[in-house]
């Protein structure tokens, strides 16, 4: 078991993390939100305040000030864009670890490696030569080369190709599933996270604002950039019973939620959206204007601002019938019952 | 490419401005420029200052080896006055048709030996300067002084090992001040007026007397300025002048 | 396009000036004189050892200038180069007074051991080192900071240690930086006046280097020094031209 705790100031990174051995973590969030900061505070590259533990070794105590140098640690960074050493072969970059390590077989463990993922023909080449793809995977098997305790993937596909990006995950998935360490993989792609990754940790302006599986933590998203990934709309406010207050005075009606600091989620398909005032059922009624339509597959995505701004899903045929156009007027409603409301 | 131009820019500007240069009040009374051996400097420049205060000229002075001007004269540099530190470089620039009218001797110099101040190492005659150990710096012989010293040396029968030939004889003065060099063969003139070395007279019949003449230049922009300068120059009050600094009179 | 002209002119001409000038029938016999001969090895052997000081003292300064930052860069920045920007005379004044029999540190290798430093060929090189190290530690300061820290701290997380990383990593990928650098130092060095004939002094075959014999020779033999001046480019203009793009590039 693997305990990973990192507390950071100055970049306000305030982070407590636990990462298990045979885990992949994943650290999502939008750009900005810290993820490399972590990445590089756990690799030593930066000072941490506070304490971070590697399989029972503190690596870092700010306030014993203890400090093992990144180059000690065992651990394997794989970078966003490969970081190759241009001036050396593919063989070269893979041996280079072992090398450090004073293997004298480091360069047939290299070709081992290269020959076991299928790019032993590539050994002379030099990393210009490489497609982006093919640098990347050289990258990751010069870092699982030296066999790393713990192994820290920064946005490992973000800078590939979108063609190739599929093919590079299902081969980084395979290595990581053999890889027996600590795995932690930051990213901004909900895709590769939920790809990779055993458990994901929402990481927003440095802190860590939800943390699950995949599974629940889109079922019930704490954040907007969580729900934005997930699709769905995601409000906050005070529940009071059966409705809730929002913040700037709006109320909701709701599934009663008790009281206390709720998150209401609506589906996009759940919104109605209608010419004039409905008639009927719903209490949820709310004028606004439309800002935004946006085409995505066979559905329509809408964006309505007003008391309750929400996007609603509707047919491009709705889109026609109603006139929806940029500016205009707009009625819109939904079912209580369609809402989801949980604590904050 | 040019990186080695620039280099070789470098070296002839610095060829070109081995001396200093002194300059007057605003000219009131005609500029007159001076090329002067630089072992003239102390002497002419109280000359010069004379010379404004007496409104005869205002003179600026370009001081260097006396190689180095003659170099300059040739190449074509402009001048009113010349005054050299032997009489070979008068007449280098004599021959190249150069000057307005026939030189005259103004002044004579001889050897010494500039020694540390108190004469550290007790040096006593020329013979002295080829003892083991010794730091000597001698000038070039291509610098009138340095060719006197070599004349004087073989005068004396003594060979010297000298641990640089300097460009100037100023360089020399310098080295021994600065306590770098333990002797070096100078000019009387020099030793007077620097105060920061004691010198060791060299006796007639090993010594050299140094004729400098002075004349005016065909490019010269003021001739009767010129003129009027070398004449104060042989006059009374700056043949007096050369004295106090060293020089012998005519 | 007038202006760059204009400049290219500037360069040219005096380059000119000394080809069409050069006394053609006697540049084999200047060639051959031993006086140009003793001078030539001279400057060659002073300048290349020159360079090789800049290079053993200046990387690792080079190092240090690029990881520091705030007033302690700004100070040593200037420190190193001031020779630059000073008077080569002046600078060759500051090594009398430093390395000088009287000087700083002169006087004491005097005392105990005797050495004495100027009017040597030591000196000569000295004084060379002086006024072209700058040039050194400014480009392969300027190629450090060029280079992508991620390089290095890729080595480090693969475990390699400081002299490994240095050796593996900084150093090759420094390597054009380094060289036109190392270029532009010896190219200073062959052309230094002012500091060598002060600190070291002239005497042929110890400290006369080229440029010094040329100034020497200005007077009594110009010919001489015409065809000293351009034995002297033609070396350069080998040298340079042979160091093709390719070295200056990136790696």
């Amino acid at each position: 078991m693997a305990r990973v705790k990192v507390n950071r100031a100055g970049f306000a990174l305030d982070v407590q993390l636990d990462v298990d051995e045979g885990e992949t973590v994943a650290v999502l969030g939008p750009n900005g939100a810290g993820k490399t900061t972590l990445l590089r505070a756990l690799s030593g590259l930066i000072p941490v305040v506070g304490r971070v533990e590697l399989a029972g070794e503190v690596l870092e105590d700010s306030r014993l000030r203890l400090r093992v140098p990144t180059e000690r640690r065992q651990i394997g960074l794989v970078f966003q864009d490969h970081v190759l050493f241009p001036h050396l072969t593919v063989l070269d970059n893979v041996a280079f670890g072992l090398q450090a390590q004073g293997r004298r077989d480091a360069k047939q463990v290299a070709r081992r490696w290269l020959e076991r993922a299928g790019l032993d023909d590539r050994a002379g080449s030099m990393p210009r030569e490489l497609s982006g793809g093919q640098a990347q995977r050289v990258a990751l098997l010069r870092t699982l080369a030296t066999e790393p305790r713990l192994l820290l993937l920064d946005e490992p596909l973000s800078a590939l190709d979108v063609t190739i990006r599929a093919e590079v995950r299902r081969e980084l998935a395979r290595q990581l599933a053999s890889f027996r360490g600590v795995r932690l993989l930051v990213t901004h792609d909900p895709v590769e996270a939920i790809a990779l990754a055993d458990r994901l940790v929402v990481l927003e302006n440095g802190r860590i604002v939800q943390s699950g599986t995949p599974e629940e933590v889109t079922a019930r998203p704490r954040s907007r950039f969580v729900a934005d990934l997930a699709g769905v709309n995601l409000l906050r406010g005070k529940s009071h019973g059966d409705h809730v207050k929002l913040a700037n005075g709006s109320s909701i009606a709701a599934p009663d939620a008790g009281e206390g600091d709720v998150f209401a989620v609506i589906h996009p398909r759940a919104v109605a959206l209608f010419l004039t005032r409905p008639e009927g059922t719903p209490r949820n009624v709310w004028q606004g204007e439309t800002e935004s339509i946006d085409l995505h597959g066979e559905r329509v995505r809408v964006r309505v601002s007003g008391q309750v701004p929400l996007v609603a899903e509707v047919t491009p045929s709705a889109v026609r019938e109603l006139h929806l156009a940029v500016g205009a007027p707009v009625w819109v409603a939904v079912k209580a019952t369609e809402i989801s409301v949980y604590p904050a | 490419m040019t990186k080695a131009v620039v280099a070789m820019l470098a070296v002839v500007v610095v060829a070109g401005c081995g001396g200093s240069t002194w300059t007057g009040y605003e000219p009131l009374y005609p500029p007159l420029t001076i090329f002067a051996a630089s072992s003239l400097q102390p002497a002419f420049d109280k000359i010069g200052q004379k010379a404004i205060s007496q409104h005869i000229a205002t003179p600026s002075f370009n001081y260097a080896g006396t190689q180095t001007l003659t170099a300059q004269l040739l190449q074509g540099g402009p001048g009113d006055v010349f005054a050299s530190a032997d009489a070979a470089h008068m007449t280098s620039v004599d021959s190249a048709d150069l000057l307005a009218g026939p030189s005259r001797i103004f002044a004579h110099n001889k050897l010494e030996i500039a020694v540390g101040n108190g004469n550290p190492k007790g040096i006593q005659t020329l013979a002295d300067l080829s003892r083991a150990g010794l730091v000597v710096v001698l000038a070039d012989p291509s610098v009138p002084a340095g060719k006197y010293g070599q004349q004087a040396l073989s005068k004396a029968h003594v060979t010297v090992k000298p641990a640089s030939l300097e460009l100037q004889v100023t360089g020399v003065l310098n080295k021994v001040a600065l306590g770098e060099a333990d002797a070096g063969i100078v000019y009387v003139s020099d030793i007077v007026t620097s105060g920061k070395v004691d010198g060791v007279a060299i006796p007639d019949d090993q010594n050299i007397v140094a004729d400098y003449p002075i004349a005016v230049l065909k490019s010269t922009q003021n001739q009767a300025a010129a003129n009027a300068f070398i004449n104060f120059v042989l006059s009374g009050e700056g043949q007096g002048i050369l004295k106090a600094s060293g020089f012998l009179g005519v | 396009m007038v202006l760059a002209g204009l400049g290219l002119l500037f360069f040219l001409l005096p380059l000119a000036g000394l080809i069409f000038r050069a006394p053609w029938d006697q540049a084999l016999a200047g060639i051959t004189a031993p006086e140009t001969a003793t001078a030539l090895e001279l400057s060659l052997f002073c300048s290349l050892a020159a360079t090789a000081v800049a290079l053993v003292l200046g990387i690792p300064l080079a190092l240090v200038l690029s990881r520091t930052t705030g007033n302690l860069r700004n100070l040593l920045r200037a420190l190193t180069t001031l020779p630059m920007v000073l008077p080569p005379v002046v600078g060759g004044v500051a090594l009398l007074l430093a390395f000088g029999r009287h000087g700083l540190v002169g006087s004491l290798l005097y005392q105990a051991f005797g050495i004495q430093i100027p009017f040597t060929t030591a000196a000569a090189i000295m004084a060379e080192t002086f006024v072209a190290m700058p040039f050194l530690v400014i480009a392969v300061e300027g190629g450090l900071r060029a280079l992508d820290p991620r390089y290095e701290e890729a080595a480090r997380a693969l475990g390699a240690r400081g002299w490994m990383v240095f050796a593996r990593v900084t150093l090759p990928l420094l390597r054009p930086a380094i060289f036109s650098g190392a270029v532009l130092c010896w190219a200073r060095a062959l052309g230094e006046f002012g500091a060598t004939i002060t600190f070291a002094g002239n005497f042929p075959g110890r400290t006369q280097t080229v440029p010094v014999a040329v100034y020497v020779a200005l007077e009594t033999r110009p010919d001489s020094a015409i065809v000293l001046s351009l034995i002297l480019l033609a070396v350069s203009l080998a040298i340079l031209v042979g160091m093709r793009d390719r070295w200056l590039g990136a790696p």
